[in-house]
């Protein structure tokens, strides 16, 4: 009885016990690929993950509110709030400041709303102007001119003792405008 | 020299490639193909390899980080023995290699050498063709300037307009919600290990493929393709007209390596490094970002295009171009392969090239970008001044400082953007350049809110003016009526 499985087919069953081996090492090895992937999916897509519901965004402050004159408008810079060690000067962004009349803001994104070039204030214009392809805007923002298909980009604001503040931290892009995309709206004193 | 026999005896005994490479050196290649045009194949991998030779050098000063990139640029450039003839020798090195790259693919395309059975081989190169475009836009992003900088957010603003998931693309291209260290070090991991480690591997199987299939034989007008019968067509001309590469071909190739490489090497010693151009600071915005060289066709066609296509063309026209290319050897796998029977492909590649020629020619004077210093570096000529009225001079001065000159020249100097304005008066009445000013219009902003009355009334004097002393200003016809016959006409006011 006992030599009975060894005098058996020796090839289909050696080979059909190889083949059950193979289809277990294969199985063995998709189990060590998912525990592989699944950490690095999360790295990988960790800064799309870590951004969901405007999770890079918080408040900045731009400064006193003082240094804004009415009627005009003023660049401003502020430190992004992510920061990492390597970023260097990368995390300093400006901004455009329109102090419409008392606490009446318009805070703009640098960013041109066509490509994202930094646009430029004439003040005897009135005008913002971009210098890769033309874009124009007025000075409340709106298009003026050129291939930007909107205005500019606007980033919620709110005064906090007499220091004007942004909600910012995301490059606003034409397809995620997350600087006027605000949760709530501007609360205007 | 036995004791150098024994040794290569004992390796090869071990690695067995003595007899591979044996056949590849002598396999037999038409004779004909030993020609000038067959080259390019082989100039493209000698770059690639110059490339990977100066990429390793450069890495040993570079540093990728978003806050010291600049400053090591800076090192090579001044500081470490000959670090700018290297960074010049690479970033030259990349010109030529998209230059040699495309010239080989239209090489490639007119003999017929796409067809059966080298479809393969093409679809390698089309995707070799888009890593080399990838190389080049990563490299440029790690020469981190301020074109670097703000050329990575207009690859973030294109690539945010893919539907539902571009927000989502833009955070993984960049690495996090903004430009910042995360993005170049990982446009330094695409540019130093995935790009040209897919490179090579893709490079390997295209050269191995070229041994194997055979070189495209020189194509003669009427000598069919058929998938039946080309192989034995192919194989009966190599034996009855053919030569083994070495020598009878290479020497070709290696005369071409070694003028391309001291062609590069000439464009670095005489031009120098590409850059780097101002510090990588988002809060220095007096800058006009401007592309590489082989990317400036895609600026001019970004600002010529109307805002309505634009997305859909960016979004649909690159996936087709590169279907397109992929299914090129499918479609027309089988017939002539001589560019002298083939019109359409022949007139394919020059309206591709003009087009392309045309677009990087205007790139490099952009007419469609305001002179933001037109207005304060650009006088209006004095000839336009002068023997005018007050009024009018007035206007003159509304005319600079309002920022007219940034989009309009006027003597050719002041910007393009709108139409020069030397003979405006000629083609536009009194009254239709209040409305063009006040209203704006065709792509000019409105000035109505910030023109007073008076700055109008002076600016459309000074406008007026502006015609050839040959040609009268135009006048309503409509107007004319309205007012008595015998009243003097306005005549032009320049001398």
């Amino acid at each position: 009885m006992s030599t009975k499985p060894v005098t058996a087919p020796p090839a289909e069953a050696s080979l059909s016990r190889r083949g059950f081996f193979m289809k277990l090492g294969i199985l063995f090895n998709g189990v060590a690929a998912i525990v592989l992937a699944l950490p690095i999916a999360r790295f990988l897509f960790s800064s799309i993950t870590r951004g969901r519901g405007n999770g890079y965004l918080s408040w900045v402050g731009l400064g006193d509110v003082g240094q804004f004159p009415e009627g005009e408008t003023r660049l401003a810079t502020f430190r992004n709030p992510m920061v990492m060690p390597t970023d260097g000067k990368t995390v300093d962004t400006a901004c455009w400041v329109r102090r419409v009349a008392g606490d009446q803001f318009q805070v703009f994104a640098i960013n041109c709303a066509h490509l994202g070039c930094p646009v430029r204030w004439f003040p005897q214009s009135g005008l913002f102007m971009c210098p890769c392809h033309g874009g124009a805007y007025y000075r409340d923002g709106s298009r003026a001119s050129g291939p930007p298909e909107r205005g500019l980009f606007e980033y919620p604001y709110k005064i906090e003792n007499g220091v004007l503040t942004i909600d910012a931290g995301q490059l606003p892009t034409p397809g995620d405008p997350v600087a006027s995309m605000s949760s709530e709206k501007p609360p205007c004193a | 020299m036995r004791v150098i026999k024994k040794i290569g005896e004992w390796f090869d005994h071990r690695l067995q490639l003595a007899a591979p490479i044996r056949e590849a050196v002598e396999h037999p290649v038409p004779r004909n193909t030993a020609s000038w045009f067959y080259v390019f194949g082989s100039a493209a991998l000698t770059v690639f390899i110059l490339q990977l030779v100066t990429g390793i050098l450069l890495a040993l000063i570079y540093v990728p980080s978003a806050g010291e990139a600049w400053s090591s640029l800076q090192a090579l450039n001044h500081q470490v023995a000959l670090g700018w003839f290297i960074r010049a020798m690479h970033g030259w090195g990349s010109n030529f290699m998209v230059a040699v790259v495309l010239i080989h693919m239209v090489q490639v395309f007119l003999f017929g050498a796409y067809k059966f059975p080298r479809e393969l081989t093409w679809i390698i190169g089309v995707f070799l063709l888009l890593m080399t475009l990838g190389m080049a836009f990563s490299g440029q992003v790690l020469r981190f300037d301020q074109d670097a900088y703000w050329g990575l957010g207009i690859g973030a603003s294109i690539a945010s307009r893919v539907p539902i998931l571009g927000p989502f693309i833009v955070k993984l291209m960049l690495g996090g919600p903004i430009i910042a260290g995360a993005t170049l070090s990982r446009f330094f991991a695409l540019h130093v290990f995935v790009i040209p480690g897919l490179l090579i591997g893709f490079v390997g199987l295209h050269v191995l493929m070229v041994l194997k299939l055979g070189i495209n034989e020189w194509p003669m007008p009427g000598r069919i393709v058929k998938r039946a019968t080309y192989e034995v067509e192919y194989h009966a001309l190599t034996k009855k007209d053919g030569a083994p590469f070495v020598p009878y071909a290479i020497w070709k190739d290696m005369f071409f390596a070694a003028f391309i490489i001291l062609a590069v090497a000439a464009c670095a010693f005489y031009f120098g490094p590409f850059g780097p151009t101002g510090q990588p600071d988002p809060t220095i915005i007096q800058t006009a970002p401007k592309p590489d060289y082989f990317f400036l066709w895609l600026y001019a066609l970004l600002s010529l295009l109307p805002p309505s296509l634009e997305t859909p063309f960016l979004l649909i026209c690159p996936p087709l171009v590169i279907l397109g290319l992929i299914l090129l050897p499918f479609l027309s796998g089988e017939g002539e392969k001589s560019w002298k029977r083939r019109p359409i492909a022949v007139i394919t590649v020059l309206m591709i090239a003009i087009t392309l020629g045309t677009f990087t020619r205007m790139a490099q004077f952009t007419p469609w970008s305001p002179h933001m210093n037109a207005w304060s570096g650009d006088p209006v000529p004095d000839r336009y001044i002068h023997g005018t009225t007050a009024l009018e001079r007035q206007g003159a001065l509304v005319f600079q400082v309002k920022q007219c000159r940034n989009c309009h020249s006027l003597g050719s100097t002041g910007g393009q953007r709108g139409p020069t304005l030397d003979s405006v008066a000629v083609r536009l009445t009194q009254d239709q350049l209040i409305r063009q000013v006040i209203q704006g219009g065709g792509n000019m902003p409105a000035y109505g809110n910030n023109l007073s009355p008076a700055e109008t009334t002076a600016l459309v004097a000074f406008l007026e003016t502006l015609h050839p002393t040959t040609q009268r200003p135009a006048r309503d016809a409509a107007r004319d009526l309205v007012l008595t016959d015998d009243q003097p006409q306005k005549s032009g006011t320049q001398p």
